[in-house]
């Protein structure tokens, strides 16, 4: 009997571990595709504020005060998302916790 | 990709993908956010950290615009109730 079970059950959880390794791929490749294109946003938005604040003036090369400019500059663009994201983050949970319905509109 | 997942799995998916997609619309704005209020505050050179006043203004420059979304939309909604049907 214990046997029977055993050659009944050891047919099926290969089967399902196959499975459930393909839908973890699938979902670690979406979490990483979404990181990937945010930091890439993140990147892209900083640089284009950046050379915006750092280079006024574009000449021949960028000087060594541009690049102390631009990777401060950088840094505190990734501050001020951890800043916004935080502030957004703790505003969305009160007004959810406040009202139900049309405070939850802007999520 | 023969073989399809079961039933459970799809849902399990199916979930995961509506979560993922509701993170990234969060996501989304909190880069708009972030470059609007950027623009708002950070308006000297930058130095190697925020001052207070910077850090600050964009805490209120999120909260304030929530608020002004609020508000408009109630408003709007005021204004819709106050005309005759």
């Amino acid at each position: 009997m214990s046997d029977f079970l055993k050659g009944g059950l050891s047919s099926a959880p290969s089967a399902s571990v196959d499975m459930a390794a393909k839908k973890q791929a699938i979902m670690d490749q979406v979490k990483n595709e979404i990181a990937m294109a945010n930091a890439q946003e993140l990147i892209n938005v900083g640089n284009d504020r950046c050379y915006d604040k750092c280079i006024t003036k574009p000449s021949t090369s960028l000087s060594s005060s541009d690049e102390t400019c631009l990777s401060r500059c950088m840094e505190r663009y990734m501050e001020a998302f951890n800043i916004v994201s935080r502030t957004y983050i703790a505003r969305v949970t009160r007004e959810r916790q406040n009202a139900t319905g049309s405070s939850a509109e802007f999520l | 990709m023969a073989d399809k997942f079961d039933e459970a799995t799809q849902r399990e998916l199916t979930n995961f993908l509506e979560q993922e997609q509701a993170k990234s619309r969060l996501q989304a704005s909190v880069h708009k956010f972030t470059e609007q209020c950027w623009n708002k505050c950070i308006t000297g050179s930058v130095s190697t950290r925020f001052s207070r006043g910077e850090e600050s203004c964009l805490v209120n420059c999120v909260d304030r615009f929530l608020d002004t979304s609020l508000f408009i939309v109630k408003k709007l909604d005021e204004q819709r109730g106050a005309l005759p049907s």
